[in-house]
């Protein structure tokens, strides 16, 4: 399925967009982090909560864990929250 | 660090928004500053292997992704990410690193060993030259952890608690000191498996109990490399000395300026004389402003053991300067005569190469300045 990656990221993808495979987000993760070594942790902490400052949204609804489940047609964007003014 | 009186000295700047080098020209005078590294990332330490000279590491943290280690084995030509940061083991309720504090390289005989300091306050080990990070279970499983870190109270500092100031014992690699603010000093001589405080003849005023074993806060320590029994340490509460065999500290701040105080967050140790010191004071009266007393900029410099001090400021402003220099953004070079720098919350970078009898500005305009390090070349 397509995924929208955020600026904060695209030093790990190259792109603005990636394609990727799973049945929830967390394998979803774990595709991309085999595609780009080092994009998961920059985005989940050590004990799988995605981090403060990055939202996921599966088409328009916010993913609230990894354990969202996804479907083949979904598209994945993963977005640099506002964390500052 | 092999430097001589010939060497040109680079500074590696941390700064809130990034990385810098700061190069003195061959004139020893013109300094040339670098196009920014990791610019918009926190970069609270970049430290050079004095083990091999060319392997830099660095505490970086981009605003909206999580803490990370970049290593260069070039000098700093390029960068490339640590392939396992520092991170806690996934745990029910586990813990999370916010960022990573500190960096220290292993002892001499231990090359590609690094340890780091986080917040929360924990210790890692690396021992592959920064690649891979494995937590010090010694300490970060230690029963006693949350209770010296001050995590299950409400003593925590703003930023939150910290481990830093990694300090290796030259002679015995089994041997490391570090400090928790707010914490204490701990103390280890199995190589992290069994740590002890080190807090006796701190008083702080803050704990109920003021010379209680551990709640302390330690603002910067420093190991002596040549006389590794002697310890600096610029707390919250004052400057103190301790000699290891006696085991206690000694309040010797109580020398400075009663107008001038011996609050601050540096301390710099000259690397060939354990009886000079350098520290920069702090305003700790009442809402503690941090800044420079009296808007007056100046340095402080023992040279018989903190029994008497005297003042440095020729070169930086004569009033209405408030400059707050951080834990590790003082430093020196390992020069004859040494060198001496600071960098500033307010984005300057000052140095002196007469030992702080006269300061210049080096550069200005720079990001809030989080940490300084000076090396030879690069």
């Amino acid at each position: 399925m397509k995924v929208i990656i955020p600026s904060q990221l695209r030093s790990y993808t190259q792109s603005s967009e990636a394609q990727a495979h799973g049945a929830t987000l967390g394998e979803l993760l774990l595709d991309l982090e085999r595609q780009y070594p080092g994009f998961r942790f920059r985005m989940v902490n050590e004990q799988d909560a995605i981090r403060e400052h990055i939202r996921v949204f599966i088409n328009s609804e916010v993913a609230s864990g990894l354990d969202t489940p996804l479907q083949s047609d979904d598209v994945v964007r993963i977005i640099g929250a506002l964390s500052g003014g | 660090m092999d430097i001589n009186r010939s060497s040109q000295i680079t500074l590696l700047i941390g700064t809130r928004k990034g990385a810098f080098f700061l190069r003195c020209g061959l004139n020893g005078a013109d300094w040339t500053l670098s196009d920014p590294i990791f610019l918009g990332a926190a970069v609270n330490h970049v430290v050079m292997d004095p083990r091999d000279n060319k392997t830099l590491l660095m505490a970086a943290q981009p605003g909206h992704l999580g803490p990370t280690v970049y290593r260069s084995i070039d000098g700093g030509q390029t960068w490339q990410e640590g392939s396992a940061p520092p991170a806690f083991p996934k745990a029910e309720n586990g813990e999370t690193v916010r960022y990573i504090f500190w960096l220290a390289p292993g002892h001499a005989s231990e090359p590609g060993v690094w340890y780091a300091g986080t917040c929360p306050p924990a210790l890692f080990r690396s021992a592959d030259g920064g690649d891979t990070w494995q937590g010090v279970a010694g300490f970060n499983a230690h029963p006693m952890r949350r209770t010296w870190a001050s995590l299950d109270d409400e003593g925590e500092i703003p930023d939150g608690n910290i481990l830093h100031s990694i300090q290796i014992d030259p002679r015995d690699p089994r041997h490391m000191y570090f400090g928790i603010s707010a914490g204490g000093i701990f103390e280890t001589t199995d190589q992290g498996v069994n740590w002890q405080p080190l807090n006796s003849g701190m008083v702080s005023y803050f704990l109920p109990e003021p010379e209680a074993e551990y709640g302390h806060d330690p603002h910067a320590l420093r190991i002596h490399p040549l006389h590794p029994d002697v310890l600096y340490q610029q707390s919250h509460t004052g400057i103190y000395r301790m000699e290891r065999q006696k085991g206690r500290w000694e309040r010797v701040g109580q020398a400075m300026p009663a107008a001038v105080g011996d609050i601050g967050f540096p301390v710099v140790l000259h690397p060939r004389d354990p009886n000079t010191a350098w520290v920069f004071p702090m305003d700790g009266t009442e809402i503690w402003p941090r800044t420079s007393p009296g808007g007056r900029p100046a340095v402080y410099c023992t040279q018989d053991g903190g029994s008497s001090w005297q003042r440095q400021d020729a070169g930086f402003p004569r009033e209405h300067a408030y400059f707050t220099v951080k834990r590790q953004a003082m430093t020196a070079d390992g020069r004859d005569p040494l060198g001496l720098y600071l960098g500033t919350t307010g984005g300057e970078v000052w140095g002196s190469r007469d030992e702080g009898l006269s300061w210049v500005k080096l550069a200005d305009y720079l990001p809030e300045i989080l940490a300084l390090e000076a090396v030879a070349g690069l």
